[in-house]
């Protein structure tokens, strides 16, 4: 047994599930919180990617009939809004539980059960939003879902519904993780972990966190907006009774433009772990780059209109989003050269999580420089709309993204689960989706560029022999990333059966993570450390004696053990009460909706009221483990 | 319990106690950060839509100053009377620490009934939720307030019931405090309200 635990307290009366899937709906533990986004993120990935792969079927030929008008818009819908919300944002908030407070030598986050209730949260929205499939249509006015599209009079179904409440309640989670991780990184940074020593990843949460706060509650408001509009009668979006619809474009995109950033932030964050770390060395311009998030982060609150250019704002608007969003190349390229710099000199191995980094930079630039094209705006008014924006968007989210999350998973795996993954299938995964992708998307330009328009259903042959021919090659793309994924689904159980046990520090890393034994256990630290430089674990296996030297900490005591929160049904609760609650406003029964926030004010009352004294743990090896106490 | 007896609780508290009192000071903070960021969005939206009136009662025929003045004075009051508890918590008067809040809470209500009376007439006036633009946008914002104070009336009732059984230790004046922090950031919300929504309204759009 490899802890010993004493409850303190109230605590004592309770029992909870210590292990096995229940313990996973009553823990306040980051880690295994990180585990379930990590879970159901690749999830809602599939479920994304075979919306994806649907469209890409439709449009394999002019005038295809295999998918029709109001199912494809369904589709691209639920396709960005899935993507978007339920897979690639939360698998960074599943590396962030996962990893943040071990490379700051923390033992917990700063609010252990709201982290666990923004897990629910996302989790039953994500649940919620996919079962309009079911239940009368999903939602099909696009991710952005435009007013008035999306009114009533345009839009009477239940999808939009489906759309509004969902984002609400996977949103509300996400605010939190925000205030979580900020607090968390401000607060609870073990003793020497100043700000300018914290690894890269931390940073860009820290800059995520505060994008989130100040992005989420616009969307929030802008939601409430439509649902009061939807359900009760009002005007916002209804022209007819002095409405605007442009002001669903000006909240949604200031939150939007924000979010592009809250997800391709981390990503950053996770090339500039992978990049020092198999290149055995420093990452190149540390405060360069951190001063270059940091302005990436204030910049992407500035530019908001740039995807509102063919609305009319006129030239002097324009011109300003114009240079603005083109600003925002600046640090980004500063970061580019440091990553290339970072691999100069070094001894680069090139393990599945190096070969997403280094395919990472070719794509990405890509992506970049037709996002400084769609930037000018009056070259943007000829691509609006077209599939050049789609390709745009896929090279810097697939690019970015979707490579900074396999670098993550392949890098952080052995840490998470404790074994390692096959390098042989984690090269074939590579490989496939970074042709695959390509494939895919390279295409799109050209279809753009010869008029093929996004967003609907079929196409006319008349735009030219060559635009089937150019989705023909972009459909059989999607097989070749299937292939690609499959493989990775083949690493995973692999690793689960057969793969080497990796030990604390299998790639010879560089922060605290690291420092630690493989999967980490539930106290994390068994001492919090002292944090003598940046690259804090590197510093102590280069001019230490390779082990952390534990911070004194005035008044801990340690004879007690390690303190930990104790497990609570609250959150869970609470977020399935708002889930039935939504339920209830869809189909508009009153006492649905009276029990569902009904159940969700009586746990803030509990969470006001609850004295949790928590547990202590030994940890295991301790000084007087055993009959001490 | 005096003073002293206070500081001395605190020298026995663990550093995880500590740590999650500053915690929770902190993430208020932060959180209080994205209200703001909340309310912006509400004011933005009002703003852009108050004289969309549509021939429907607009804020200068509508708003009722003295009305919103006393609202105004009694949300204040309770700001102050919040302060008054912070120093009884501070001097270590458990008992008149709670009656402060008591005070707090129920000028809180006052408020609330105020509101309802007020919206009650507006209503009666012609000014429905989807009369126009504007009573669309007023309800959203002014009620969002209202909400925010029903919520603050809630857990400062909650405190005073449940929480705050074991008198004035280091845990409980960090829950009082951010309670405090709360209630002072709905009326800070409530003056710009009454400035942008009312002054404004009473004189600039008719």
């Amino acid at each position: 047994m490899a802890a010993i635990a004493e409850p303190l307290g109230r605590a004592r009366s309770r029992t909870y599930p210590q292990s096995g899937l229940l313990s996973y709906l009553t823990t306040v533990d980051h880690k295994k919180i990180g585990h379930v986004y990590i879970a159901a993120s690749l999830f809602f990935f599939g479920v994304g990617g075979t919306e994806a792969f649907l469209m890409r079927l439709q449009l394999i030929r002019p005038g295809n009939t295999f998918i029709s008008a109001a199912t494809f818009n369904q589709l691209f819908t639920m396709h960005g809004t899935t993507m978007i919300f339920l897979a690639v944002m939360p698998f960074f908030i599943g590396f962030i539980n996962s990893v943040v407070p071990l490379q700051i030598g923390a033992r917990d986050v700063a609010f252990p059960r709201m982290n666990a209730l923004s897990l629910w949260l996302f989790i039953l929205g994500g649940l919620f939003l996919n079962s309009s499939w079911f239940l009368g249509g999903a939602p099909n006015a696009g991710w952005f879902n435009y007013a008035p599209i999306s009114a009533t009079a345009y839009n009477p179904g239940p999808g939009i519904d489906f759309y509004d409440l969902g984002l609400q309640l996977a949103g509300l989670g996400t605010l939190m993780t925000g205030v979580n991780f900020i607090a968390t990184i401000v607060n609870m940074r073990a003793p020497g972990m100043s700000f300018m020593r914290m690894p890269l990843f931390t940073w860009t949460t820290l800059v995520t966190s505060v994008l989130i706060l100040f992005a989420f509650p616009p969307l929030t408001v802008n939601l409430f907006l439509l649902m009061f509009d939807r359900l009760l009668g009002a005007n916002f979006f209804n022209v007819t009774h002095g409405g605007n619809v442009l002001l669903w474009q000006n909240l949604f995109w200031i939150f939007g433009h924000p979010e592009v950033y809250i997800l391709v932030l981390p990503a950053f964050g996770i090339f500039s772990e992978v990049f020092p770390t198999f290149s055995g060395k420093s990452l190149f311009g540390y405060d360069t780059m951190v001063w270059s998030i940091v302005a990436i982060g204030f910049l992407s609150f500035m530019v908001w209109t740039h995807h509102m250019f063919a609305v009319g704002m006129g030239p002097w608007v324009n011109s300003v989003f114009a240079i603005t969003s083109m600003l925002i190349a600046v640090p980004t390229g500063v970061k580019i050269f440091n990553w290339i710099f970072t691999m100069w000199g070094g001894r680069v191995r090139f393990t599945t999580a190096q070969l997403f980094a280094v395919g990472f930079i070719p794509i990405f630039v890509i992506g970049g420089m037709t996002g400084v094209m769609l930037a000018a705006a009056p070259a943007d008014l000829q691509f609006n709309n077209s599939y050049f924006v789609v390709a745009h968007m896929h090279y810097v989210m697939i690019g970015g993204s979707l490579f900074g999350i396999l670098a993550g998973l392949h890098y952080w795996w052995p840490k998470i689960t404790g074994k390692l993954m096959n390098e042989t299938l984690g090269r074939w995964h590579f490989w496939l989706v970074f042709i695959g992708m390509n494939v895919v998307f390279m295409p799109m330009h050209f279809l753009g560029l010869l008029g093929m328009p996004r967003r609907v259903f079929t196409y006319s042959a008349s735009l030219g022999p060559a635009v089937p021919i150019l989705n023909q090659i972009s459909t059989f793309g999607v097989v070749i990333l299937i292939a690609g994924f499959l493989f990775l689904l083949w690493n995973i159980i692999w690793s689960f059966r057969r793969g080497e046990v990796a030990g604390p520090d299998p790639w010879d890393a560089r922060t605290l993570e690291w420092s630690i034994p493989s999967p980490v256990p539930e106290y994390n630290f068994a001492a919090i450390p002292l944090v003598r430089g940046r690259d804090a674990w590197w510093v102590e296996k280069t001019e230490g004696n390779g082990e952390l030297v534990a911070a004194k900490i005035p008044g801990a005591h340690n004879e007690r053990g390690i303190h930990m929160p104790s497990p609570s049904w609250l959150p869970f609760v609470m977020a399935l009460g708002l889930f039935v609650a939504a339920y209830g406003a869809i189909f508009g029964a009153l006492p649905v909706i009276i029990v569902g926030l009904g159940t969700a004010v009586f746990c803030i009352y509990g969470f006001i009221v609850d004295n949790d004294k928590g547990y202590h743990v030994m940890p295991h090896g301790a000084v007087g483990e055993v009959g001490d106490k | 319990m005096s003073t002293k007896e206070v500081e001395l609780t605190h020298d026995e508290q663990t550093p995880e106690e500590r740590q999650a009192q500053s915690n929770r000071v902190l993430g208020f903070w932060i959180f209080l950060g994205g209200e703001c960021a909340f309310f912006a969005a509400l004011f933005g939206t009002y703003i852009s839509l108050a004289s969309n009136t549509l021939g429907g009662p607009s804020p200068s025929t509508l708003f009722d100053l003295p009305l919103t003045g006393v609202m105004t004075l009694l949300l204040l009051t309770s700001s102050l009377t919040m302060v008054y508890a912070f120093m009884q918590m501070e001097r270590g008067n458990f008992a008149s620490m709670k009656l402060w809040i008591w005070v707090t809470a129920l000028l809180g209500l006052f408020f609330l009934e105020f509101q309802a009376y007020e919206f009650t007439n507006y209503w009666n006036s012609g000014l429905h939720f989807s009369t126009s633009a504007f009573g669309s946008a007023f309800y959203t914002l002014v009620g969002f307030h209202g909400l925010h104070v029903a919520f603050g009336v809630f857990w400062l009732l909650s405190l005073l019931t449940f929480s705050l059984k074991d008198g004035i230790t280091p845990a409980n004046t960090s829950k009082v405090w951010i309670a405090g922090l709360y209630w002072h950031f709905v009326d800070v919300v409530w003056v710009v309200i009454f400035t942008v929504v009312y002054l404004i309204g009473k004189v600039s759009i008719h």
